[in-house]
């Protein structure tokens, strides 16, 4: 009943990369993410190199590889698509075990299994070492637009408040005898849905009486995360520097 | 008392909403300074109603409200909603920052406390309530008794004239209800507390008002109201099972 601990992407602990600063790590992953997808799709080794940097990332952060996995389902919605493209794309073909598939289409969907892959690890790791009050402060010394980090950070307080209204609506209804199985049931799941709009909308407006009480007047004095010194800059950006030496080297062979 | 000046009055309080349903019908209440007074009645009386009156979210269409001498206006919003301090029920609603010290911190630094001042003012509100321990944790991971208590710290934070508790007992198990207790009534501060809990009423306020159908119907001693039956029921209240008021009737005689 009492607080929530649905924040299982953060792994609390003290390793080097915990103690960062949000928002070094936010602009090292973010650097690293352009990177990898600016590489040339045909580099395989430079794929198979940027992983290796991340397990060493993954390493020093003390999370287990069996967490980074596990948490990789979130890609399977892309992965469905990324198998569907060789059946789809036209042009050459190539035979495997007497199927005729595409070409291009292969070609596609390794970049984008690869890509999105290494962007996934990139988050888990992030998300594994800063707690979502974290980000949200790196964000906002890095300047985001003070309107997005407050609705950020409304998220994230109310993301299991919510979470739990829905879970005991799911409760209640299964105690009632609902099991939903079919199209026949969409219509209750719907009106689940809408009633968890309604709910969410009204306590909004709740809270909004509440911050005016205590003498809101626009602006949500939240605290941007601490000031980074050059060594810890000079250290989160070692993954995304390392990774654009192997770009370029990816790009120089390809050319 | 020795300060003739009140430090809540209200004054014929007569409210419609926008859609036409009338709920206050001209409503008198006045509290001295350091007073502890329970407000009851029914669901629907207009109990809430009244309390969003109190720091000027609601706005009377007839009457009028005054906090410590300075009257409820718009031009003074800012400081009504230093005096008067709401606790809501739901601690979700009333703690909306990511951290405690952040949430504490909110209503001070609306008036423009900041640094080593805005600090201490942090530190006071959540030592009253026992919970300086937890200044650095998100909300969320707070026991409920905990993140009420963290409430009441957050509008104690503003140094208020009149801290008002709307069903501060709601939810709470017994051992959390008898601490929250102990810190209520450890505070020198005027205090309004509107609740079903007629034993807790009795344990916390000397003084009780009944409101129903937007008018207040009794104003008397918590005790001789309790014990006024024919009062009670007539308007839905009723005292818990088998709970017979400690010194009641020695009171009420």
């Amino acid at each position: 009943m009492s607080g929530g601990h649905g924040h299982r992407l953060f792994r609390p602990g003290t390793s080097y990369l915990h103690r960062l600063p949000a928002h070094t790590k936010l602009v090292a992953a973010l650097t690293f993410v352009l990177v990898v997808v600016a590489t040339p799709r045909q580099a395989y080794w430079a794929f198979v190199l940027y992983a290796a940097l991340q397990a060493l990332a993954a390493q020093v952060a003390g999370l287990g590889l069996r967490h980074v996995l596990r948490q990789t389902v979130v890609e399977v919605p892309f992965v469905l698509f990324a198998v569907l493209l060789p059946f789809l794309v036209g042009g050459d073909t190539v035979s495997v075990g007497g199927v005729e598939l595409s070409r291009a289409g292969l070609s596609d969907a390794w970049n984008i299994l690869a890509k999105a892959t290494l962007g996934v690890w990139t988050s888990v790791i992030l998300a594994g070492t800063t707690s979502p009050q974290a980000v949200v402060s790196g964000l906002q010394r890095l300047r985001l637009p003070r309107l997005v980090v407050e609705m950020l950070a409304f998220m994230v307080r109310y993301l299991d408040v919510v979470a739990h209204d829905l879970q005991h609506m799911r409760i209640a209804r299964a105690s009632r005898g609902f099991d939903a199985r079919g199209p026949r049931h969409w219509r209750v799941l719907a009106q689940s849905a809408g009633a968890l709009f309604i709910r969410s909308y009204e306590r909004g407006e709740r809270v909004h009486l509440a911050m005016l009480s205590r003498g809101y007047t626009g602006s949500l004095p939240l605290g941007g995360s601490a000031a980074a010194t050059p060594r810890q800059w000079a250290a989160a950006a070692a993954l995304p520097a390392a990774a654009a030496v192997v770009a370029v080297m990816a790009w120089t062979s390809v050319a | 008392m020795s300060d003739p000046t009140p430090t809540l009055q209200v004054r014929e309080v007569a409210f419609a909403y926008p859609d036409g349903t009338q709920v206050l019908f001209g409503v008198d209440l006045t509290l001295a300074r350091g007073e502890r007074v329970a407000l009851l009645g029914p669901n629907g009386a207009g109990k809430t109603t009244l309390v969003l009156h109190l720091n000027g979210i609601l706005t009377a269409g007839h009457g009028d409200v005054t906090v410590a001498g300075l009257r409820v206006l718009p031009d003074n919003l800012r400081e009504i909603r230093r005096r008067v301090g709401i606790v809501f029920q739901d601690p979700d609603d009333q703690l909306f920052m990511p951290s405690v010290r952040e949430d504490v911190a909110f209503g001070p630094r609306n008036l423009g406390l900041a640094g080593d001042e805005l600090d201490a003012r942090v530190h006071e509100a959540l030592d009253a309530v026992g919970m300086a321990e937890h200044i650095d944790r998100p909300p969320h991971h707070l026991s409920f008794g905990q993140r009420r208590r963290v409430s009441v710290a957050t509008v104690l934070a503003m140094r208020p004239e009149v801290l008002v508790l709307d069903e501060p007992s709601s939810n709470l198990d017994p051992a959390s209800r008898r601490e929250l207790a102990d810190i209520l009534t450890g505070l020198d501060v005027t205090t309004l507390m509107v609740t079903h809990d007629l034993p807790y009423a009795l344990e916390l306020c000397p003084r009780a008002v009944l409101l129903d159908e937007g008018v207040v119907v009794a104003d008397r001693p918590t005790g001789l109201l309790l014990s006024d039956v024919e009062l009670m029921r007539s308007h839905r209240l009723e005292l818990p099972y088998g709970f017979v008021p400690d010194g009641l009737s020695a009171r009420s005689r």
